[in-house]
């Protein structure tokens, strides 16, 4: 039962059989929770539904994570201790610091770009006749998965050579064809290209900023708007004064989600050009060294390194979260 | 202040995002394998079972395989078993995973290994071995390879002097496609030296067309291809000892004979004269898919793409592959018409279990029954298993590859980026060869490679 499944029947079986044991730990659970009573028995349950959820994250999340950490101070097979050499390398190694040069180029220039367009969108749309038509059309993308959109773009910025009867067939390149121009070969020169990978994030995400921002501006009263028309505000002085400083809490939760989500950015990179002509960035080249070049200290070194940069910006989005919902 | 109902929106706006997402990954996780099984004359075929018997009686017991062979290739594999299953009355499980060149190691690691594993590299058999869990293979194996392969295989699996795998199909890497018409209009002949090769380029090249098309991207392993050049080039300039030698790093990445192999692929490759017909300059190699390349043949915008032949397959059913048809491919001329080296590879057998039953089979696929079955039923499979008859390959390219690896002259020699260690032979390699057709100098990427090498 616990064996590779290889065929579809048995996948199916598996899948089963797993949702049945875990009805059957529930139900275990319930059981010893029914039997407890009263306002101490309420503790008891308490920790009880959360034993399951302790474990699986013990074993799911804290042990890899260690592990993980543990792993970045050895050598490429993992044999011998070798101290802070694989976070020298990052830092010294000229392809590791071209990475970490791309990896701040994505998370400074994406999720400001993407809730600056998120944002004027939301306000553009707000109350207009097409507005859940226009809404959908920019929070369709969030819908497709990251490695999809990066075929697609692969395919907007394709090139072909300028010679004879041999036609372009990627859309970035037939526009710059229409207006006279020769076509460019987008996904090579550097850092042009990482810029167009960025265009891509920014092309999904922009959709999720605008639909939790516009959410939000819906949310401010009514009477605080009506109040600024009576004092005669023109559209600048609506938005600076008004807008921007009723929705900040959500700004920041969107600018940080969207930080996140940046820093982790793998499918993108990976599918458009496999971390090539300089555009790698820290996920996917901690992929590389651990699968590829078999160097799992090196790899390890990477994740942690991408942990210990994602932690900050998860501790502000919680806290904004929490300061939000205070309110 | 403001912002009291924001959140409850915000959460359902979240959650709603949260779960789109979640729907679309478990669409993503369908699988398309349907079984396909119905039995041909060649798995129907009695064969002789006394080989296989002598391990015991092995009647309902069952032999797990694990492989990175999917669906269609899976279906003539699976076929080729049948005649050792009718035989015997043992059961063969087989499980075929595009991700099996991680996963064989993790499982191999966690103690989970399946009895055998059809593995594509040297190298990874080394880092299976490495692990502990391998197996060497049973003497009636060692013997098999002795009697039907040539010597070169069997070093390949041969690790601290014990033999861990036989050899399975294999593929010729040093084969140029080419348009058979296109030669025959423009009174091309097939090179038979490189020289002639040269020439032949030029000519093509003051037709005003581009002779040469190529394409190196490949997702994350994107630059292979030109390892393959580099490769047949070093067995080309500077022979077949000289090649071993530095696949197994005696002499340095980037020393002379190095500098000349890949200084020699540059003429072809970063020759402007020479590509990319039909795709763009030098730099579009990069960006071009392998599978893209050849294609160009097909249009009439180029004359000469390298690859090996298992490229067969990217043409489309209406084009004809056959020294008559649409597209055919010749071999890749040595250093004068009587020296002979083939680049190629193959996949070897490595078992994790020496049940009696695991014996005999490992013992029946590396037998010449099992590769004359094999190639009756599929079409695209080659062996360099001296017992195949060349009569049992169909198709033309098939029957012209098994040639190539079956010539008495030919010097065949196992891909060398699959047996260096994976810091270089599936990293630097790749990324330092791709580096090097976007404009980097071949100096600089050797020493880059050598620098990756692990001490």
């Amino acid at each position: 039962m616990f064996n590779t499944a290889s065929t579809t029947p048995e996948k199916i079986l598996q899948m089963l059989s797993a949702l049945l044991l875990f009805a059957a730990v529930m139900g275990v659970i319930l059981f010893i929770a029914g039997r407890f009573g009263g306002r101490k028995g309420d503790r008891v349950v308490a920790y009880l539904y959360l034993l399951p959820v302790v474990l699986l994250l013990a074993v799911g999340l804290v042990y890899p994570g260690l592990r993980t950490i543990y792993q970045s101070f050895f050598d490429a097979a993992g044999d011998a201790f070798i101290g802070f050499d694989n976070y020298g390398t990052i830092f010294s190694d000229p392809d590791q610091l071209t990475v970490l040069r791309n990896t701040v180029i994505w998370v400074v220039l994406v999720p400001f770009l993407a809730t600056a367009i998120g944002l004027v969108y939301a306000i553009l749309v707000d109350k207009s006749r097409f507005e859940s038509f226009a809404k959908t059309l920019v929070f369709l993308p969030m819908a497709i998965s990251m490695v999809a959109a990066g075929v697609i773009w692969k395919f907007m910025y394709e090139y072909r050579p300028d010679q004879g009867t041999v036609k372009q067939i990627g859309l970035v390149n037939q526009v710059i064809v229409w207006l006279g121009g020769k076509p460019i070969q987008l996904l090579i020169d550097s850092p042009l290209n990482t810029l167009l990978l960025i265009v891509v994030l920014i092309w999904i995400q922009a959709g999720f900023a605008m639909t939790i921002l516009s959410a939000s501006i819906k949310a401010i009263p009514d009477d605080i708007i009506e109040a600024a028309r009576l004092d005669g505000v023109n559209a600048w002085q609506m938005f600076r004064s008004i807008t921007l400083p009723s929705v900040q809490p959500t700004v920041v939760v969107v600018l940080t989600t969207v930080g996140i989500a940046t820093l982790k950015v793998f499918d993108i990179v990976r599918t458009m050009t496999g971390g090539n002509f300089k555009t790698s960035v820290v996920a996917n080249e901690f992929y590389r060294q651990t699968f590829n070049a078999d160097n799992q200290g090196l790899g390890a070194a990477l994740a942690t390194l991408l942990f210990l940069l994602v932690i900050p910006i998860v501790w502000y989005n919680v806290r904004q979260l929490r300061r939000s919902e205070a309110r | 202040m403001f912002g009291q109902p924001t959140s409850p929106r915000i959460r359902a706006a979240l959650a709603g995002t949260l779960s789109a997402g979640l729907i679309f990954g478990l669409a993503a996780c369908g699988d398309g394998g349907d079984d396909e099984s119905g039995s041909t004359d060649a798995s129907a075929s009695a064969i002789d079972c006394a080989p296989y018997t002598k391990f015991g009686d092995i009647k309902g017991k069952t032999v797990t395989i694990y492989t990175g062979i999917v669906t269609p290739e899976d279906t003539p594999h699976i076929e080729s078993y049948k005649p050792f299953e009718n035989c015997t009355g043992a059961t063969i499980k087989y499980e075929g995973d595009k991700s099996f060149e991680t996963q064989i190691l993790v499982r191999a690691r966690a103690g989970n290994p399946p009895d055998l594993a059809i593995v594509p590299q040297p190298g990874l058999v080394k880092q299976l071995v490495s692990t502990g869990k391998a197996v060497a293979a049973p003497q009636e194996v060692s013997d098999n390879v002795d009697k039907f392969w040539d010597k070169a295989w069997k070093s390949y699996t041969t690790i601290d002097g014990k033999f861990y795998g036989a050899p399975l199909g294999a593929s010729v890497k040093s084969l140029v496609w080419y348009s058979p018409q296109e030669f025959k209009d423009g009174g091309y002949t097939v090179p038979t030296t490189l020289d002639e090769l040269k020439a032949l380029s030029d000519k093509i090249a003051a037709s005003g067309k581009k002779p040469w098309c190529a394409g190196i991207a490949s997702g994350d392993a994107t630059g292979w291809p030109v390892t393959d050049w580099m490769e047949d080039f070093m067995l080309r300039t500077a022979g077949p000892e000289k090649y071993d030698d530095w696949v197994s790093h005696k002499i340095p990445f980037n020393g002379p004979e190095a500098t000349a192999a890949l200084d020699a692929v540059g003429g072809y490759l970063k020759n402007d004269a020479y590509v990319n017909g039909g795709l763009g300059d030098v730099k579009s190699i990069a960006t071009t898919t392998f599978q893209d390349a050849g294609l160009q043949i097909i249009d009439g915008n180029c004359s000469l793409h390298r690859q090996a032949s298992f490229y067969a397959a990217n043409f489309d059913k209406s084009t004809k592959v056959a020294e008559d048809g649409d597209v055919f491919a010749f071999y890749l001329p040595g250093p004068d018409a009587n020296t002979k080296p083939v680049l190629g590879a193959g996949e070897f057998v490595v078992a994790f279990a020496d049940r009696p039953e695991v014996k005999a089979f490992q013992t029946y696929l590396s037998s010449d029954v099992w590769a004359n079955t094999k190639a009756k039923l599929s079409s695209g499979w080659v062996s360099a298993n001296k017992g195949l008859d060349p009569n049992n390959l169909t198709n033309p390219i098939d029957k012209l590859a098994g040639t190539i690896l079956l010539d008495p002259k030919a010097t065949f020699r196992f891909d060398g980026s699959d047996q260096m260690p994976a810091a270089v032979g599936s990293d630097a390699f790749w990324k330092q060869s791709t580096a090097w057709i976007t404009g980097q100098d071949t100096a600089t990427t050797l020493n880059n490679i050598e620098k990756a090498w692990p001490k």
